[in-house]
């Protein structure tokens, strides 16, 4: 097999980018897999960020009336750990997914843009950076006419609002310097990133199903990536709109959120939240989604009840976005409007049981196999059916008074958030290793990891239950010493540590196996889905020859039949299937066109920041380089077609 | 609308079997092992403890709250017990067969799909019917103003023409209706002892009923996120028997009495009137601010045992180290360092110590 790759002279205005290895070649890519790899490695850096500043708070934490921060740093680490893992750390993980697996699953070559694609990863590079970037350019400080001790200090002038940003705290007055606007901006820019994966992979599942690939054919992932891209495309213009109004209240004198020019600070609650609240599904059906190919394959059974599932994860979808005022229940909203949110939150507890005992059934009466993916996936269930019954003890409207704003909503969502989502990535992690890499993980690691994430994880966040139950508020930098919460608190300190081991653990397997890892065999998990059809690491052309579908879990039955009992059967062809699979998968015999690398998207994407400090700073200088650096990217994108010259052609 | 009048019934009536079942279990020998390693979790003399109630709105709270605390651990250990039970008879073994390729069960998955929303709606009914209750104005109750400041509650009695600050007064076993808003940025009052939280919101009146059952002092802390010193934007609830009520009343009607002569305490009336106190605080019958009273009224200061947004304890060592300098105890404090000398505050502390 060769492979011929032709730079072309002159395609359009600009010359082609023509590197094939190393870093030009990653940052002019459009091949999804290599996004895909991109992002992961991007969100797992700025998951080691949040996880730091996490620490950093459990420091603090660890005895009452600590002085290891300052106020305004404690408020900056809390504020920063928030918004990095929501929109730094899982949402771009499960974007790490998403691009790397819905073509494979789907039976696609690429995604239906993928230009469009190295765009939303770098738009969410730059608007990373900028967020960051508040660490050496932002300013915070006291309240208009207030006094401070000390100097805020670099660690503090960090965004400081909160990740929820209520008004008017987050305003101007109260919260002066550029800090905020860092914030409003950086998210701004962030969800330019997500709106534009979402409508690329709407359009790549609706257009680019293989032949057969039916909509009741496509795996639980590939559905739940629909899911998740329509709640992001209805969600985040709300938090956009909001947001543009915090920024021009800040900025422009507007008074969208403040009572002394006629605004409502509780509007901003509620156009947080209707985004705020589908954004929790945003994080958590990825890890459904995950949860759902896992636990089949290692239970050697099909999904139980797939259409309910699937159908349960549209319902969640659905319902999470009348449901958001339950993240009001002690402002300002009346008991009409508190009962009405309290019923539909508990509506949503029945699709997601439904989910729970679907999984249930999936395991029940199967031939588990308790590798590392299968256990996150396991404690995925565990953790996440803690989390979600204590959600549903927040839907108690009364009770729910008691526990807002304390420590247990803080264990209730990190029940939902880490043991749910992260669990589930962490499954996936491991599930996919083979895939792409071509090498195994080493198991015993593996397993070393989920042990201690599982002891961590209980650890921190077990006690937060009873700690918020008994008074400790959140959000607050120093709890006095007669509040007797202070045994628990160093518990859940030590728990911390735990989990960030876990991570180390993790991150020595994962290098350690990348590079010196045993070879991985043709379909090591004897999968059921299409991404297993195909060679690891996947070839750059993914399949050599469009797979043609005729069932769910096609790849399965291509390899199983069931004898009169319904027990699974390898059929005698199986091995020999599988052997032609992968001598075929490494030799296209077709001429394959793929898109070609291009410059424009980051450079499109790098206009963004410019823009973002020009609003921040007021400066047209600022602004023209942003503004150029768009155009410059959007013609030359404009002018340029999207593939040509690059093939690969079988033996010439 | 019948049809929903016999649910809820029924619903009621099932809600209380459970309750009665619960508390039951409770005295169960046997099972009192189980509930005393729940409880052993939990802290002794928590004074924000919202699970040992000490009034009617927050005890209704705590009801409901076991309700469905009781049926959560019920599936709680239905769920994990299937997930640990799967996982160790399921568990691959060397000669374990292939399994089933079963698909799904449409009665079993109806069945787990109708089961949570019958549990669901027997929780409902006291849910919502509580919120109403919760809401409802009290008969003959106390009305007090509550508004919020960074980072201090301010109270105001407008039928006893009182205003005071950081120690709300009311009287035990006598509900007390707060209305609430914020001078600044949105708050959350909460004496998780006697009821749940609400917001303080700028322009806007919001309210909370408070009712305790007998004399005793309650913490209170704001909930809401609120900004630098959040975390000590605190507060005590003082809920007095009626007679002392009467007498607190009284004394609070009362104004200070312009010192004369030499003593310290006389020296720190000087000291409030020329070293720029008079700016914000108001000493009723000796200096009235002009403009807007952002920081509490110190008429009645020696009278509550807490200052800086409850924060401090009131005593001469905190005093000293709170008007050196206020912003090293409450980060962004609005109060500034006025470079008092320590004679100056000596004088100062001796002085506030007579405003009783």
């Amino acid at each position: 097999m060769t492979k011929i790759i032709e730079p072309s002279k002159q395609s359009s205005i600009f010359r082609r980018p023509s590197s094939e290895t190393g870093i030009w070649s990653w940052i002019t890519t459009v091949d999804h897999k290599r996004i895909g790899i991109m992002y992961g490695y991007a969100a797992f850096f700025f998951l080691l960020i949040g996880g730091l500043e996490a620490l950093i708070l459990r420091i603090q934490l660890s005895q009452p009336d600590n002085n290891f921060l300052t106020a305004a740093e404690y408020n900056a680490m809390f504020t920063m750990h928030g918004t990095t893992m929501i929109f730094l750390a899982i949402m771009p993980i499960s974007a790490a997914f998403f691009n790397y697996l819905l073509p494979l699953q789907i039976g696609a070559r690429d995604v239906a843009f993928p230009r469009l694609n190295a765009l939303s990863f770098w738009i969410f590079i730059f608007g990373g950076a900028f967020l960051y970037s508040t660490f050496i350019f932002g300013t915070a400080g006291a309240p208009e006419g207030g006094y401070l001790a000390e100097e805020v200090g670099w660690l503090g002038s960090a965004p400081n609002g909160g990740w929820f940003g209520y008004q008017p705290n987050a305003g101007m007055k109260y919260s002066p310097g550029t800090a905020m606007d860092y914030w409003a901006i950086g998210l701004q820019i962030l969800g330019i990133a997500s709106l534009i994966s979402a409508f690329n992979f709407i359009t790549t599942i609706i257009n680019m199903r293989t032949e057969g690939m039916r909509f009741m054919r496509m795996p639980v992932f590939t559905w739940m990536t629909f899911a998740v891209s329509f709640l992001l495309a209805f969600s985040l213009p709300i938090i956009a709109i909001a947001l543009f109004y915090v920024t021009f209240d800040r900025k422009f004198g507007t008074t969208f959120f403040l009572t002394e020019g006629g605004g409502d600070p509780i509007l901003w609650q509620h156009l947080f939240w209707l985004f705020g609240h589908p954004e929790v599904y945003i994080l958590i059906l990825p890890a459904f989604g995950i949860v759902s190919e896992v636990l089949p394959t290692f239970s050697r059974k099909p999904l139980f009840g797939y259409a309910a599932i699937v159908f349960a994860g549209f319902g969640i979808a659905f319902i999470g976005f009348g449901v958001w005022a339950h993240h009001m229940f002690a402002s300002a909203i009346s008991p009409v409007a508190q009962a009405g949110f309290g019923l539909s939150t508990m509506v949503i507890a029945v699709p997601t049981g439904v989910k729970i005992f679907n999984w249930l059934g999936t395991i029940w009466g199967g031939k588990l196999k308790l590798n590392t993916p299968m256990l996150f996936s396991l404690g995925f269930i565990g953790m996440f059916v803690i989390g979600g019954l204590s959600g549903v003890t927040h839907s108690i409207v009364p009770a729910d008074t008691q526990q807002t704003d304390t420590y247990y909503v803080v264990a209730h969502f990190h029940y939902v958030l880490f043991g749910g989502a992260l669990f589930g990535i962490f499954s996936g992690l491991y599930y996919w290793f083979p895939k792409v890499w071509g090498k195994m993980y080493n198991e015993s690691l593996g397993k070393i990891h989920f042990w201690l994430m599982m002891i961590g994880f209980n650890l921190t966040f077990g006690p937060m239950h009873w700690l918020g139950l008994q008074g400790q508020v959140r959000r607050t930098w120093v709890y006095a010493e007669e509040t007797n919460l202070q045994f628990w608190n160093i518990i859940v300190t030590v728990g911390a540590f735990i989990i960030a081991l876990s991570i180390i653990v993790f991150m020595i397997n994962w290098i350690f196996s990348k590079r010196n890892g045993e070879k991985a065999p043709f379909d090591p998990w004897d999968a059921r889905t299409l991404e297993w059809a195909i060679p690891s690491p996947t070839p750059v052309w993914n399949f050599s020859t469009a797979p043609i579908v005729k069932s769910l879990d096609d790849f399965w039955h291509t390899k199983y039949s069931e004898d009169e009992e319904g027990r699974a059967v390898r059929r005698e062809e199986a091995d020999q299937i599988l052997l032609e699979l992968e001598e075929d998968g490494l030799n296209p015999s077709e001429h394959i066109a793929l898109p070609n690398p291009s410059y424009f998207p980051i450079v499109l994407a790098s206009g963004l920041p410019f823009l973002g400090y020009a609003v921040i700073y007021k400066s047209i200088p600022l602004a023209l380089i942003g503004t150029v650096l768009l155009l410059i990217g959007g013609f030359g994108w404009g002018t340029e077609p999207l593939e040509e010259e690059i093939h690969i052609d079988s033996d010439e | 609308m019948i049809t929903l009048y016999t649910i809820s019934t029924l619903s009621l009536i099932v809600v209380d079997n459970i309750n009665m079942l619960v508390k039951n279990i409770f005295k169960l020998k046997n099972l009192r092992f189980l509930a005393l390693v729940f409880l052993s979790a939990c802290i002794e003399n928590a004074p924000l403890d919202s699970l040992s109630p000490e009034g009617p709105y927050a005890r209704s709270i705590d009801e409901l709250f076991w309700l469905t605390f009781w049926i959560a651990v019920v599936i709680f250990l239905i769920v994990q017990g299937a997930l640990l039970l799967s996982v160790f008879v399921f568990k691959e073994k060397p000669d374990s067969p292939e399994p089933k390729q079963i698909h799904g069960n449409t009665k079993l998955e109806i069945l787990w799909t109708v089961i949570p929303v019958i549990i669901l709606a027997v929780i409902a009914v006291p849910t919502v019917r509580t919120i109403f209750d919760l809401a409802n104005e009290p008969k003959d109750a106390l009305k007090i103003e509550v508004i919020g400041h960074q980072w201090w509650f301010e109270y105001k009695y407008p039928d006893y023409d009182i205003t005071t600050a950081n120690v709300l007064v009311i009287p035990a076993d006598r509900p007390v209706r707060l209305e609430m808003w914020s001078n600044d940025v949105l708050h959350n009052y909460w004496v998780p002892k006697l009821n749940g939280k609400r917001y303080l919101v700028p322009g806007q009146t919001t309210y909370l009923n408070l009712h305790a059952d007998s004399p005793d002092e309650f913490w209170a802390q704001c909930g809401e996120y609120c900004g630098l010193s959040h975390s000590k934007m605190r507060g005590r609830v003082l809920s007095l028997s009626e007679n002392d009520f009467e007498a607190w009343v009284k004394n609070q009607q009362q104004n200070a009495n312009k010192l004369e002569g030499n003593s310290l305490a006389a020296e720190g009336q000087q000291v409030y009137l020329n070293a720029g106190c008079t700016q914000c605080h108001v000493i009723d019958g000796v200096w009235d601010v002009q403009g807007d009273r952002i920081a509490p009224n110190l008429t009645h200061f020696a009278n509550r045992n807490v200052f800086a947004g409850a924060a401090l304890y009131n005593n001469r060592e905190n005093l000293s180290k709170w008007l050196a300098n206020p912003a090293e105890i409450k980060p962004g404090t609005f109060m500034p360092n006025l470079e008092l000398t320590e004679a100056e505050i000596n004088a100062l502390i001796a002085y506030l110590g007579t405003l009783k």
